[in-house]
């Protein structure tokens, strides 16, 4: 299905990424999104709601972020495209209705413009640290889906990314992008509405007497209904069965579990995304997301002029985790050296794909800036050593 | 019945009268015997079939607890949420689809506890749905600790020696925040606990019911109030009908007097009017309304 051209801000633009992410919702076809201000997210929200009563679709500022999750996960079910925004302490605020959406496996975009934590932390500042919160920050055990952009123009299209990802496999997929790329202005191509292509959920054609809310289908997913059709379906956060009926017992548990996860992970090849650059010879790869991809770049360079290999792997799916090309490309060379902005999260992922092969090494920043590329090229040389 | 005697009985086998709205296949349920919750969804099922709203369109939506598991019961699109959660979730399936009729049910804890916020907020909106409210004064499932609507000097296992906190009246709480319909039954009051039910279904914007309702093997044995029949007699006893009675005068003190009836029925701009109505005024015919995922152009 193509894009509605009525939604579609067509031509070539000046936007921050804020701004990006909420055209690339509105082309995407987001018809509800609920919000409560954060800094530095609110630009996402205030544009659409500038923008929506013109483009169609409703936009409600919540009286907290667990309301805005949970009016998300019900917007959902009754057949909209929806939305909410977020920074740091609202995230943590969504965890619980995440954990819903997980379970109601409900099709939603949650955007995440990291700012530094913990806590009230650094408002206006930059971070990537809730990079792992993201992954299982909610209780239990589940699967999400999370991108992270680098640029305006990336929010744009990773916007929609994110809902095509999330209306396929059911499943609450994540933005994660942080101030920086929030609140930098840059051009934004935004192409015409029969260029952007829009994953359609599938609705069921069975009828009710013999449909299964919760019975997946070939790729671990199950057909989909919404509120108002006549099938009269029950959805709950407890354990439950292919009817939706809760089942309080091991076997319900592990059967529900383990498709939740594997409806993920079994189709990981086909969700995976990253950008590969000079890796054929490289003794070294960089490995890196969202801003600081960016950042390294003048490190990358430097070391290359003196002689080093040094390859590029840049994740735009962050999660699930491209550990099958991590662990190919670990046998080939001497480290990983990655920077974020953080005191290690996504190195840890690294250094459990490699099985030992390579070093990878962590180039940390406690947040409330970007790195020093020099930091990133001192990462580089003491990976070479 | 077995079939052979009921078939030598000459038995005629009827089917159960609320089949239309209930989930036979999950009965039984899981409420005590003499727990009041199921009374209360009697009323909502007899209230249904009155109010002749297309039942496809009806949706429940539950937080936690016992009454919580009323969504689990109902044939009807039925969500049961996170605790504290249904109103904002429903606000969400009703704006996701504003043809949908959503009503919450669920219980004192998780609407007026934990989920007060969310519950001020859409009285004030006038967002469009019923809220049923079992206050059984006490958080049942999680064993009877103390909740925002435990009269003062009642024991609770968190409050073994009595309750000193002063707790809501809840339908002075909605009245004050702006909600359009008002009411107060216990779930002795069948009848008129259903005819409420259906004249604040046909209502627009932010209805609330509260249903006084007895916790027996909870709320009565630490109480020493004897069984979920006594509790009932004592209703029988102690409800005094006041229609339009002014809200601030509802207070429920500890096996005292309970003021029920009608109490608000007004009409106030819901929140989707307003919002549709404002953009109409502003972006004439710019404005695009929403109608709902199936009202494509
Ligand atoms: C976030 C969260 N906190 C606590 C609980 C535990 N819990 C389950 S039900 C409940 C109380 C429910 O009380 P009420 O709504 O009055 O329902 P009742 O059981 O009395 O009908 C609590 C605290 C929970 N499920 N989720
Ligand atoms: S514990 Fe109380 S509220 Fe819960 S089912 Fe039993 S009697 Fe009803
Ligand atoms: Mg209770």
């Amino acid at each position: 299905m193509k894009a509605d051209p009525k939604r579609v801000l067509t031509g070539e633009h000046y936007l921050d990424g804020d701004h990006a992410c909420a055209e690339g919702a509105l082309a995407a076809g987001c018809t509800f999104i609920a919000g409560y201000p954060i800094t530095p997210s609110t630009e996402v929200v205030e544009r659409i709601s500038e923008r929506i009563p013109t483009v169609g679709g409703i936009f409600i500022q919540m009286e907290d972020e667990l309301a805005s999750m949970a009016a998300v996960v019900g917007a959902s079910w009754s057949g909209a495209k929806a939305l909410t925004v977020t920074s740091g302490p609202g995230f943590s605020l969504m965890m619980e209705n995440i954990g819903l959406a997980c379970m109601l496996e409900a099709p939603c975009v949650i955007i995440n413009v990291q700012r530094g934590g913990p806590s009230t932390g650094l408002p206006t500042l930059t971070g990537q640290a809730d990079m792992m919160q993201v992954r299982w920050g909610s209780h239990g055990d589940y699967e999400i889906i999370a991108l992270s952009p680098n640029s305006p123009q990336e929010c744009f299209f990773f916007t929609i990314k994110a809902f095509n990802l999330s209306e396929k496999y059911r499943v609450p997929a994540f933005v994660m992008t942080d101030e920086c790329v929030g609140h930098m202005t840059e051009k934004v191509i935004i192409p015409e509405a029969d260029k952007i292509e829009l994953f359609q959920r599938r609705y069921t054609k069975l009828p009710p007497e013999e449909y299964l809310p919760f019975k997946p289908g070939p790729n671990l997913v199950p057909e989909m209904v919404k509120a108002g059709d006549g099938y009269r379906i029950h959805a709950t956060g407890l354990t439950h069965d292919e009817k939706g009926y809760p089942v309080m017992n091991w076997e319900a548990q592990e059967k529900l579990v383990r498709r939740l996860v594997e409806k993920i992970r079994k189709n990981a090849d086909d969700i995976v995304e990253y950008e590969e650059e000079e890796t054929d010879d490289a003794e070294i790869v960089l490995l890196s997301y969202g801003i600081s991809s960016r950042v390294a770049i003048p490190a990358i360079q430097k070391a290359r002029a003196e002689g080093i290999k040094v390859g590029v792997l840049r994740l735009i799916v962050v999660w699930p985790f491209p550990e099958k090309r991590v662990y190919e490309l670990s046998k080939k060379i001497k480290a990983f050296v990655v920077p974020e902005i953080n005191y290690g999260q996504i190195v840890l992922e690294v250094e459990r794909s490699v099985h030992g092969e390579c070093d990878a090494i962590l180039v940390p920043h406690g947040g409330g800036w970007v790195h020093n590329p020099e930091d990133i090229y001192r990462g580089i040389k003491e990976a070479v050593k | 019945m077995n079939e052979t005697l009921t078939k030598e009985m000459g038995v005629i086998e009827e089917k159960h009268p609320m089949e239309n709205i209930l989930r036979m296949d999950r009965i039984p349920h899981i409420w005590c015997p003499t727990c009041g919750i199921g009374i209360a969804v009697t009323s909502f099922a007899i209230a249904l079939e009155k109010s002749k709203i297309p039942l496809d369109q009806v949706c429940v939506v539950s937080g936690i607890g016992c009454s919580g598991r009323v969504a689990g019961y109902v044939k009807l699109d039925s969500f049961h949420s996170t605790h504290g959660r249904a109103i904002p979730f429903a606000t969400g399936l009703k704006l996701g689809n504003p043809k949908l009729k959503t009503v919450v049910f669920s219980g004192d804890g998780d609407i007026i506890g934990i989920g007060g916020n969310h519950f001020i907020h859409s009285a004030r909106r006038n967002m469009d749905m019923l809220v049923l409210c079992i206050n059984n004064f006490i958080y049942a499932m999680t064993g009877g600790q103390l909740a925002a609507t435990t009269p003062l000097t009642a024991n609770t296992s968190t409050s073994p020696y009595g309750n000193y906190e002063t707790p809501f009246n809840l339908p002075y709480l909605a009245d004050s925040c702006g909600a359009v319909y008002v009411a107060r039954w216990t779930v002795l009051h069948v009848r008129r606990l259903a005819n409420s039910i259906t004249e604040a279904l046909n209502k627009k914007g932010f209805s609330f019911i509260e249903i006084i309702c007895p916790c027996s093997t909870i709320y009565a044995r630490r109480n020493r109030l004897g069984s979920g029949l006594d509790l009932m007699k004592f209703y029988h006893d102690n409800s005094i009908i006041k229609h339009g009675a002014n809200t601030k005068e509802l207070d429920i003190g500890f096996q005292q007097k309970i003021i029920v009836g009608k109490f608000v029925d007004r009409e106030r701009p819901t929140f989707l009017e307003s919002l549709n109505d404002w953009n109409r005024k502003v972006f004439g015919d710019k404005f695009k309304e929403y109608g709902g995922p199936d009202d494509g152009d």
